[in-house]
């Protein structure tokens, strides 16, 4: 099975040197025939890759210890789902995945612009082919999952259990399908540059798929957070660390694009700008993939020094150099067709918009970069931390939503004072009420750019709320629907343009849900007994119970030992009560030769915090325990002195026992308590985005159809008009 | 103002306000970070009030708690075995344990490092050090 896989893959390598080269003779000659065949080897590359990943999947699910890859990240007791999803915890299986997601989004791309850019499209597919190339000669020759052992290992690692949560394996691949789906405007943006077809088509036929990687980019991000938040045993979601921050910054430049190329659909400027963009957003997505394996800055991600260091950057360096050349080449085709009539316009709020969100990449990018360029600069390296990030990040944060809500209703070239008033006057009192609101009956003044920021997210949902409700009232009146009806087939005939103010609305929530939690939260970190009772914010917080569950655990990862304890909490005011039960999974480690001995390993190993959090619209009530082993030492010394040389099965007697121990005889624990008001609102905003960008992304039959004739429509009308 | 005059002034003004942006990062960054130190370095170097972030593999043996949720322990040199103690509160994260790779920020005080609270930050234990963590903490 295993040459099976690496022939797939040296196959796949020699089909994608085989599309470059045809797609880029075919061009060079204009012979139709190998432009065609360029894009049946894409196609053909694609189910190499999707066989070769079916093949170490199978690997996987059936625990084959023979692949080197297995044994590294799963084993026989590992469950299911994380078998399934462990390939892309290892290098080799990431860097797999890659060229699968590639080659597939390839493949989708070149078939939906089969029949257009006959110009634009082979070069294209000789960058994408390029690209293939490198991450495929990697998979082959330096990094091949396909490694076996001649003498399989008798049981493999498993999977680290830090990775053991739901988001976390979903979150590698929702992550590079957003790297990697910026390969496609990308791609076709450089065929744009030297076929010098420098108008919006290349925009156009590629606006779906950045709109795709922008969306699964975002909902990685939102994943990883998610992850920090409730498995981690810290309690925030973002803590400015390099990884986080590397695929934080390819967002940002991809959320400028999106907005960026409207203005070049539209008006015909912009075109440099757009065409650095989608350079920038891809090299940075290729430095995200590589910042994660380089060990080239401190993070907890940064996981050894890897091989692959020298190639990587010689590949970003290439692709940053040969784009830059390539627009300063084509610098005369891309002359603006237009000007910018006023500074209040859509089109100026676009690009402050895009300064603001260039801006903030690059204040992360500065700030993530800055050991090496503080090394570089005065000889010692050092770094910045999270105060120095929030201090730019914040006001530019509150700008961007303040245009969130102005950018999508001003109006293009030249907004009137009519045009403001009618599109500005109710958001603007409904934010003021908003703030009055907030100073009389909140104590939120105590926090001054929260407090703007409710104000701003006021406003946003103010504007996206009009648009709705005159959408449906204009329906209402033409029509005569009902307005559940309306407000349906409004959404559903400009799907491009609701969706964008949806994930307007949803950015407005994310940032309520970032400013509340961030200002308001209550933080307690505290050593009980159990009885024992503190205060948190306004809750009364008792340690009832611990508990020690052994091969019984909960949420699914396999651990073998559980401690935790019984929570109970009330709200000072009586009302609200509930009850939470937080704990930690001890792994087992070694052989039993440590100093530890035969028993004193099963504690030995990994050990997870397991968060319990009750979610809430208002607060989250989040609680971590962390128990004290100490008292275990002394039954565990007398186990390895009595009872080390039983059979297994009454070992398994004698752990039960000791685990039980720590139940009937418990030690005091350290919690972690906090009170994080509207936290859930962060994820309700993710959530509300994502629905957002799917509504935009849902293919429209109707519409195209509707272009077609309403062009013919046009044209007809001219040659009325001529006769 | 003519058109041309009117763009080229906004181009001096944008320009004017991306350089300041630029130049208000350069110089906080500079004064705002914190150096970065290997243990040996702290012990023969270090100066008192100034913020130093260490990285060191945690001492076999060293780990011992304290109180509430302090836990003093000792940082030596990768390579070499240098150590310097550390005295830290806050969380543990989970992967924290003797021999592992950590980081973590504080002050000299006594030539012992007195850590910010919640600094510490723990390498991915070598059994998985070539598994991709992911890129949130």
């Amino acid at each position: 099975m295993a040459a099976v896989g690496s022939a797939c893959l040296f196959v796949g390598l020699l089909t994608a040197v085989y599309a470059v080269g045809a797609a880029l003779y075919g061009a060079l000659t204009a012979r139709r025939r190998w432009i065609d065949s360029s894009r049946y080897a894409m196609y053909a590359l694609a189910g190499l890759v999707v066989t070769a990943f079916g093949l170490l999947e199978v690997a996987y699910l059936t625990s084959d210890l023979s692949f080197r890859i297995v044994t590294q990240s799963s084993s026989a007791d590992t469950p299911t789902f994380y078998k399934i999803t462990g390939m892309w915890s290892t290098q080799e299986g990431s860097l797999l995945l890659w060229v699968l997601l590639l080659s597939i989004f390839s493949a989708a791309a070149l078939r939906a612009t089969r029949r257009t850019m006959r110009e634009t499209v082979p070069y294209a597919t000789a960058v994408l082919g390029g690209i293939a190339i490198f991450f495929l000669a990697l998979s082959v020759f330096a990094e091949s999952p396909f490694t076996t052992f001649a003498i399989p290992p008798a049981q493999g690692n498993g999977l680290n259990p830090l990775l053991r949560h739901p988001a976390m394996m979903i979150h590698p691949p929702m992550l590079y399908s957003g790297y990697v789906g910026f390969s496609i405007p990308f791609a076709f943006a450089i065929g744009a540059l030297i076929t010098r077809r420098t108008g919006a088509d290349w925009i156009r036929a590629t606006r779906r798929f950045a709109l795709i990687a922008w969306t699964f980019l975002g909902f990685g991000v939102m994943l990883g957070a998610l992850w920090s938040y409730s498995e981690l045993g810290w309690g925030g979601y973002w803590a400015w660390d390099p990884v986080e921050n590397a695929s934080l910054m390819p967002w940002l430049t991809g959320t400028a694009f999106l907005h960026s190329v409207m203005v070049q659909e539209k008006r015909g400027m912009l075109k440099v700008w757009n065409v650095s963009l989608i350079v920038t957003t891809f090299v940075l997505a290729l430095l995200g993939t590589f910042l994660v394996r380089s060990g080239i800055l401190s993070s907890i991600h940064a996981f050894g020094a890897s091989t692959l260091g020298a190639p990587f950057l010689a590949f970003i360096a290439t692709v940053l150099v040969g784009s830059v050349v390539l627009v300063l080449v084509r610098l005369p085709d891309l002359r603006s067709e237009a000007r910018l009539d006023s500074l209040v316009s859509r089109e100026s709020v676009f690009v402050l918009n895009n300064l603001v969100l260039v801006g903030v990449c690059f204040v992360i990018f500065w700030g993530t970069f800055f050991p090496l360029i503080s090394e570089a600069v005065t000889g010692t390296e050092s770094s910045v931390g999270p105060p120095w990030f929030n201090q730019y990040v914040t006001p530019l944060a509150l700008v961007l939503v303040l245009l969130a809500g102005i950018g999508p209703v001003i109006a293009w070239r030249r907004a009137t004072l009519a045009n403001l008033r009618r599109a500005f006057l109710v958001p603007v009192a409904l934010a003021a009420a908003t703030l009055l609101a907030l100073l009389v009956l909140t104590p939120a003044a105590e926090s001054v750019p929260s407090l703007i920021m409710f104000t701003l997210t006021g406003f946003v949902l103010a504007v996206v709320g009009q648009e709705l409700w005159r959408g449906v009232g204009a329906r209402r009146a033409m029509a005569g629907e009902s307005p559940p009806v309306a407000l349906g087939r409004l959404v559903a005939r400009n799907r491009r343009r609701y969706g964008g103010y949806v994930v307007h609305a949803g950015i407005a929530l994310l940032f309520l849900g970032v400013a509340a939690s961030s200002a308001f939260v209550d933080q307690r970190d505290v050593r009980l007994r159990p009885g024992q009772t503190t205060e948190v914010g306004a809750y009364e917080v008792t340690y009832r119970e611990p508990t020690a569950r052994f091969l019984d655990d909960r949420s699914g990862t396999g651990a073998p030992i559980t401690f935790g304890a019984v929570i109970d909490v009330q709200h000072l005011n009586g009302g609200e009560r509930f009850t939470l039960d937080p704990a930690r999974n001890y792994y087992a480690a070694g052989d039993g030769s440590g100093p530890m001995g035969t028993f004193g390993r099963f504690f030995q190993g990994e050990s997870t915090t397991e968060v319990d959090v009750r979610w809430g619209v208002r607060r989250d009530f989040w609680m971590a325990v962390q128990p004290d082993l100490r008292a275990l030492i002394a039954p565990i010394k007398e186990a390895n002195r009595r009872f080390a040389d039983l059979p297994g099965d009454a070992q398994t007697l004698v752990l039960a026992a000791i685990v039980d121990g720590y139940r009937r005889d418990p030690p005091p624990a350290t919690f972690r308590t906090l009170v994080s008001p509207m936290i859930a609102w962060i994820w309700i905003g993710g959530g509300v985005m994502l629905l957002g960008a799917l509504l935009a992304l849902w293919p429209t039959t109707g519409a195209r159809e509707r272009r077609v004739t309403s062009v013919y429509a046009a044209r007809l009308g001219r040659e009325l008009s001529r006769a | 103002m003519n058109p041309r005059r009117k763009r080229k002034v906004r181009a001096v003004v944008l320009l004017t306000v991306a350089l300041l942006l630029a130049g208000a990062l350069v110089y906080t960054s500079f004064s705002a970070a914190t150096e970065a130190a290997t243990p040996s370095q702290l012990v023969t170097a270090a100066d008192a009030g100034r913020s130093y972030e260490l990285t060191g593999k945690v001492v076999d043996g060293s780990v011992e708690r304290r109180g509430d949720d302090g836990l003093r322990f000792a940082v030596r040199d990768r390579t070499g075995q240098t150590a310097i103690p550390v005295v830290y509160s806050g969380v543990v994260p989970d992967p924290f344990r003797e021999g592992r790779e950590v980081i973590v920020e504080g002050r000299v005080r006594g030539g012992t490092l007195m850590a910010d609270r919640d600094s510490l930050v723990t390498k991915c234990p070598s059994k998985f050090s070539e598994q991709k963590g992911s890129p949130s903490s």
